[in-house]
């Protein structure tokens, strides 16, 4: 007479929950796979990427990059790798960009991910325009920070004298010698790796970081003084001073002071 | 001799098929052919003509990404492909899962390890709510869902640009389809699988059946992939009209009275017999 009792019934809720569960813990362990292999900010891109979060969302991994890369500096990662399954990277430190002229990985992306247009600068594409990273110096590991004329880097870098020049010191430790010492100049170094590459310290002195870690951000609070163009950098910056009220304390100034712990309170 | 090959013609020339574009692909990457270029999420053709898969261009749109006009172009002339031409053959000619699972069938059959009549727990609709899942899940979390843990690309971009650790999620798929359930990825879980029967619903290569021809050996549905399919055997003479066919041939090279053969059925036929 009870109705929960029919056996098809009861076999057709338990699959509808047996589904649930299934389905529960399916969804889970993808939701955290995939929470994991969003953007990762230590890896580097090829030329004309995309800012790494757009870029894993609009790569559709078809390796087409990695296969036009004519030097085989591009690998595509895999699921061992803690990079977003199936995009290309490289690593500067084994193989750096080799600087195509003609960039086959950005011209032959079928996506955006890639994006040939914004290595165009005055309507002429030039690898140069790339920012595939920014170059760091360890000025404690740096050989030439320490006294050698190593000048590694500088010989490597495909834009020398711009992307890294060496600036002339004396040496104070020593004080009979000079100190050439590389500095980086972020408004030229694309972030290929060859610096990275060349560097002779068993660890590299100078590292490609990517450009969401490596940057920093002058932000609206500062202007170079004397400088009019930088003046001009803060004209569309919104001027409305945002207040932010904290209500007035209504304690007498003695007893705000004598209040130690609320012992005043009652 | 002669007749192995003659009863396994379809299945010879699918495998032919697959390991073929495996080849043309990892050449492609390896010795730079220029016959294809990039893997089964997205490809060029002799180097102009784009082929993407509509799914992950889909996936990619949940995203919130631009999808771009090349992958638009290629998702269109696929969803060209199987959705008049060939249906979902992808899976039987193409896909290099298909082996996988494929030979966990063999082995399944050949270790006698039978579906009890209890053992069908999952249902065949799970991919239709998978592509559901995959598409919520593209939203939230702005990524590909599925290209993110897809075997097929696994597999794929494994053997051409190198495996790392993915092998092991082929081997638990293998596992899966041998001891918990027949063709339990292709023909349950996949949604690709899901979205290219969707799409090749109303396609016009379809497998037809003569009633009149069979002899009721049930060998078709000793080897049929997706059994559920064959409900007309023996009781009426018409196409298999169910998207999720995936045109392997194995009924017809293995019916001793030719009761099924490859045939030409035109839309607007299918859409008056469906409804």
């Amino acid at each position: 007479m009870d109705k929960s009792n029919k056996p098809e019934r009861r076999k057709f809720l338990l699959k509808i929950l047996q589904g649930m569960g299934y389905g529960t813990f399916g969804v889970m362990v993808w939701s955290s796979y995939l929470n994991q292999s969003q953007a990762n900010v230590l890896v580097l891109r090829p030329p004309g990427a995309m800012k790494e979060k757009d870029f894993v969302s609009t790569c559709i991994r078809c390796g087409i990059c990695v296969e036009s890369c004519p030097f085989d500096i591009l690998k595509l990662s895999t699921i061992s790798d803690k990079i977003s399954i199936g995009t290309p990277y490289f690593t500067p430190r084994s193989e750096a960009c080799q600087m195509c002229i003609d960039i086959p990985c950005a011209n032959s992306c079928p996506t955006t991910a890639l994006d040939i247009k914004t290595l165009y600068k005055d309507d002429k594409l030039s690898i140069n325009n790339a920012k595939m990273g920014l170059a760091r110096i360890n000025t404690k590991t740096c050989l030439s920070y320490l006294g050698l004329q190593c000048t590694m880097c500088i010989r490597a870098c495909p834009l020398p004298d711009e992307a890294i020049f060496l600036h002339n010191e004396r040496n104070t430790r020593t004080s009979m010698h000079a100190l050439l010492k590389p500095v980086v100049n972020p408004d030229y170094c694309t972030g290929c790796g060859m610096c990275e590459h060349a560097c002779p310290t068993s660890e590299a002195s100078i590292r490609i970081l990517p450009l969401s870690v490596s940057t920093g951000d002058i932000g609206s609070h500062y202007i170079v003084g004397w400088d009019e163009k930088d003046e001009k950098r803060l004209k569309n910056v919104s001027t409305d001073v945002i207040l932010e009220k904290t209500p007035r304390n209504k304690k007498s100034i003695l007893d705000n002071v004598n209040d130690i712990d609320g012992i005043l309170k009652e | 001799m002669n007749d192995f090959i003659y009863k396994h013609r379809f299945l010879i020339s699918r495998r032919v098929t697959q390991i073929l574009i495996l080849i043309l692909y990892f050449g492609a990457n390896a010795y730079g052919w220029g016959i294809v270029s990039g893997n089964l999420s997205s490809s060029f053709i002799l180097g102009f003509i784009p082929f993407s898969d509509p799914f992950a261009a889909l996936q990619i749109f949940f995203t919130g990404a631009v999808v771009a006009t090349d992958i638009i172009i290629g998702s269109i002339i696929i969803v060209f492909l199987y959705g008049v031409i060939a249906g979902r053959f992808f899976c039987a000619w193409i896909c290099p899962v298909n082996m996988i699972t494929d030979t966990a069938a063999w082995l399944r059959k050949k270790l006698n390890l039978k579906d009890k009549e209890d053992s069908q727990t999952l249902s065949r609709n799970i991919r239709y709510w998978i592509i559901l899942l995959t598409f919520i899940l593209s939203y939230v979390f702005s990524l590909a869902a599925f290209e993110m843990i897809s075997p097929i690309g696994i597999a794929h971009r494994g053997i051409i640009f190198g495996f790392g650790f993915g092998w092991l999620f082929l081997v638990a798929i293998f596992i899966f389809d041998l001891l918990s359930e027949n063709y339990g990825w292709c023909g349950h879980i996949c949604p690709l699988g899901g979205f290219n029967a969707i799409i090749g619903k109303y396609s016009v290569v379809k497998v037809i059946h003569d009633k009149n021809k069979c002899s009721e050996s049930m060998e078709c549905f000793k080897v049929c992939p997706e059994k559920q399919i064959l409900y007309m055997v023996n009781k009426i003479s018409m196409p298999i009209l169910d998207g999720t066919c995936i045109k392997c041939g194995r009924c017809i090279e293995v019916c001793d009275n030719n009761a099924f053969e490859f045939s030409l059925v035109s839309m607007a036929k299918q859409v008056k017999e469906t409804s």
